[in-house]
């Protein structure tokens, strides 16, 4: 049988079409116009070719940012990955408890970003903060305000905080789908509970784990909103991750064709490593 | 090795039982002898489960005891009670290769190399798969994964007792009998103590010496085979036990004779007179048809041919009746009644065998 062609058709993927270039590739081509031209205010553009993307590439301004988001995208993802496993892990498996935990867990993810930031501002402070009050009186110097490592400590912690309920909610997912005769085969052949761990527990979290992973590794690649509430990039610009400074370098110093390189550039990595993760995810799923 | 004695032994599920029906098992006391091959038989739902799991230390006991010989092992975690168990369905560790999943009970063990090393190989030899050894376990087909739980299951040499909750379910019928002779196999070599769960009855009565048949939470009977084909101390072994099993008739038992369906017969024993709801039971083996004359009035429904013999369906009234007819017999079209051997009718008193001997000392 032969398929009837009407080209006609093609009209009817138009509204589509019109929708997504209005959102997202008519605003995505106007960085890449920004990217490739210079301009001295007045709306004068000069073409600038590639110039703003080698200086991007070999902006130490850019490269410290970028190791700092690497440095503390791996702190978050070395804390909150084993941790919501442990605190899975230890979860109530039924009854109103399982509940209770379920409940308690989801409440940070339902705070917006800001206000999680706000929360932590307020709460390190040393002048009214709980946080920040009683540790001074403790004796121990601590002030995120003016000391780098205090900041980062902050920043992490929060973001610990906020997030590694994530982790442990799917992770939890994960070994609720584990069924009983597992565990007790495990019994049988006297398996140690390092060993359940390790033979039935990862290997059955191994799916789940790979979101977690992947989800938080995006998210705090991104992260914007709860450093620069709580820091504002600082100390100098000892928390001034690549969101932080794009802005920075886009709104602050108006410097339109730089930060357009720059978030293209920042763009592509986002994509690359998302790439990356989805091929391995497959592959692992295909073992499965 | 050794001797199992459940003793007065119960559990529910419920934290405060109150009913018969909230016991999930009731009240037994039984002994499993070191190194006999046992069936335990009933149908889904009936307990034996549970009662493997109470014995392996899946599960506590709501009362009773459990003695590993003279030890008490009643609050014994399974780690410490060594014994082995295989499941109904596949439990294989995903990320190991077969060999590693047959070596992961003597490993943690802490066997030697060279111990487990040979052991593996003898085992994946019986269960037939020395040529996938250092395949990854996942991905394998279903009976290739129950094939190596019961592997795991065999391969530890010192267990108490090994016990197997309906294993060959997902295994397709030719391996089913090639398995289950390895078992048997296995059992004659080394002598370890066997429990397999089973609602097949050809299962149960291939595989082992002695059959312990559960019904609604309790041991109805134990026994060698021959023993619940010849006198059935319940009507559910009756019933259960057999194909076609046996026949129940409602019956008022006066003495030495039984009045059913307004024909008297005369029973081998005398009874005395019965309390309860009684019934004579006989197995379709026993029967014979006949046509006018002696015997019970029997309308024949239908007629199966399996074989080595055929299975006439018919009623007695309204129960159902069947009757086997060795082959080369013939069976008269007019057939309208049916003829009980008083020698192997048996007596049921709700639900129970009676006791001739007994009930004519009563008398």
């Amino acid at each position: 049988m032969e398929k009837p062609l009407n080209n006609r058709a093609w009209f009817l993927v138009l509204p589509v079409l019109a929708l997504v270039a209005f959102s997202a590739v008519l605003p995505l081509m106007t960085v890449v116009n920004y990217s490739v031209q210079d301009t001295f205010g007045n709306n004068q553009f000069f073409w600038a070719g590639l110039e703003w993307f080698q200086d991007t590439i070999h902006s130490d301004r850019v490269r410290a940012a970028l190791g700092r988001q690497i440095l503390f995208s791996a702190i978050i993802l070395a804390i909150e990955i084993p941790l919501g496993i442990f605190v899975a892990l230890n979860m109530p498996k039924k009854g109103a408890w399982a509940s209770f935990c379920l409940v308690t867990m989801a409440l940070p993810l339902l705070i917006p970003w800001n206000v999680v930031g706000t929360i932590w501002q307020v709460f390190g402070r040393v002048d009214i903060g709980l946080l920040g009050y009683t540790l001074t009186k403790l004796g121990i110097d601590y002030n995120y305000v003016n000391d780098a490592l205090d900041a980062w400590i902050t920043v992490v912690v929060m973001d610990v905080w906020h997030w590694t309920s994530l982790v442990a909610l799917l992770c939890y997912a994960g070994l609720q789908s584990i069924p009983d005769a597992y565990y007790q085969a495990a019994k049988i052949d006297q398996a140690s509970r390092w060993k359940v761990f390790r033979y039935i527990e990862l290997p059955k979290m191994q799916g789940v784990l790979l979101i977690a992973v992947l989800l938080r590794f995006m998210d705090s690649f991104m992260i914007y909103t709860e450093p620069f509430v709580v820091t504002g990039g600082g100390p100098g610009n000892a928390t001034t991750f690549l969101s932080i400074d794009l802005v920075k370098m886009a709104v602050g110093q108006f410097d339109l064709g730089p930060a357009a390189a720059f978030s293209l550039i920042y763009f592509l990595m986002i994509l690359l490593i998302s790439f990356v993760f989805y091929t391995v995810m497959t592959k692992e799923g295909e073992t499965l | 090795m050794t001797e199992i004695t459940l003793e007065n032994l119960a559990h529910s599920y419920l934290p405060n039982p109150s009913g018969d029906a909230d016991w999930a098992l009731k009240p037994m006391t039984l002994t499993w002898q070191d190194g006999g091959a046992y069936a335990l038989l009933g149908s889904s739902g009936c307990g034996k489960s549970t009662l493997l799991n109470i014995i392996s230390g899946l599960l506590v006991p709501s009362q009773g005891r459990i003695l590993f010989g003279d030890r008490d092992v009643t609050g014994l975690p399974t780690m410490e009670r060594n014994i082995a168990q295989v499941f109904q369905f596949p439990v294989v560790y995903d990320t190991m290769s077969v060999r590693e999943n047959l070596a992961f009970p003597l490993k943690n063990r802490g066997l030697a190399a060279d111990v487990i090393a040979s052991r593996v190989a003898e085992v994946a030899e019986m269960i037939g798969m020395t040529g996938v050894l250092d395949r990854r376990a996942r991905g394998l087909t279903a009976d290739a994964k129950q094939k190596i739980s019961l592997g795991r299951g065999m391969v530890r040499q010192d267990v108490n007792a090994i016990l197997f909750d309906e294993p060959l379910t997902v295994i397709d019928p030719h391996m089913k009998w090639e398995l289950r002779t390895q078992l048997k196999d296995l059992h004659r070599r080394f002598g370890h103590t066997m429990i397999y769960v089973t609602h097949d009855q050809t299962e149960a009565l291939t595989f082992a010496d002695q059959v312990v048949v559960m019904y609604d939470g309790r041991v109805v009977q134990a026994g060698t085979p021959q023993a619940l084909f010849d006198a059935p101390e319940h009507t559910f072994v009756g019933y259960f036990i057999g194909s076609p099993g046996m026949n129940l008739l409602d019956a008022r038992i006066d003495g030495a004779t039984a009045h059913v369906a307004g024909t008297e017969i005369a029973l081998a024993h005398g009874y005395g007179a019965l309390a309860g709801k009684t019934q004579i039971g006989i197995r379709p083996e026993f029967l014979r048809l006949g046509a006018g004359g002696a015997g019970l009035p029997f309308t024949v429904k239908r007629i199966e041919d399996v074989g080595h013999h055929r299975i006439v369906r018919g009623q007695v009234e309204r129960a159902d009746v069947n009757v086997i007819v060795p082959e080369g017999q013939p069976i008269p079209a007019d057939t309208d009644r049916v003829i009980i051997d008083p020698a192997h009718a048996h007596v049921y008193v709700d639900d129970w065998r009676a006791d001739p001997a007994r009930q004519e000392r009563a008398a």
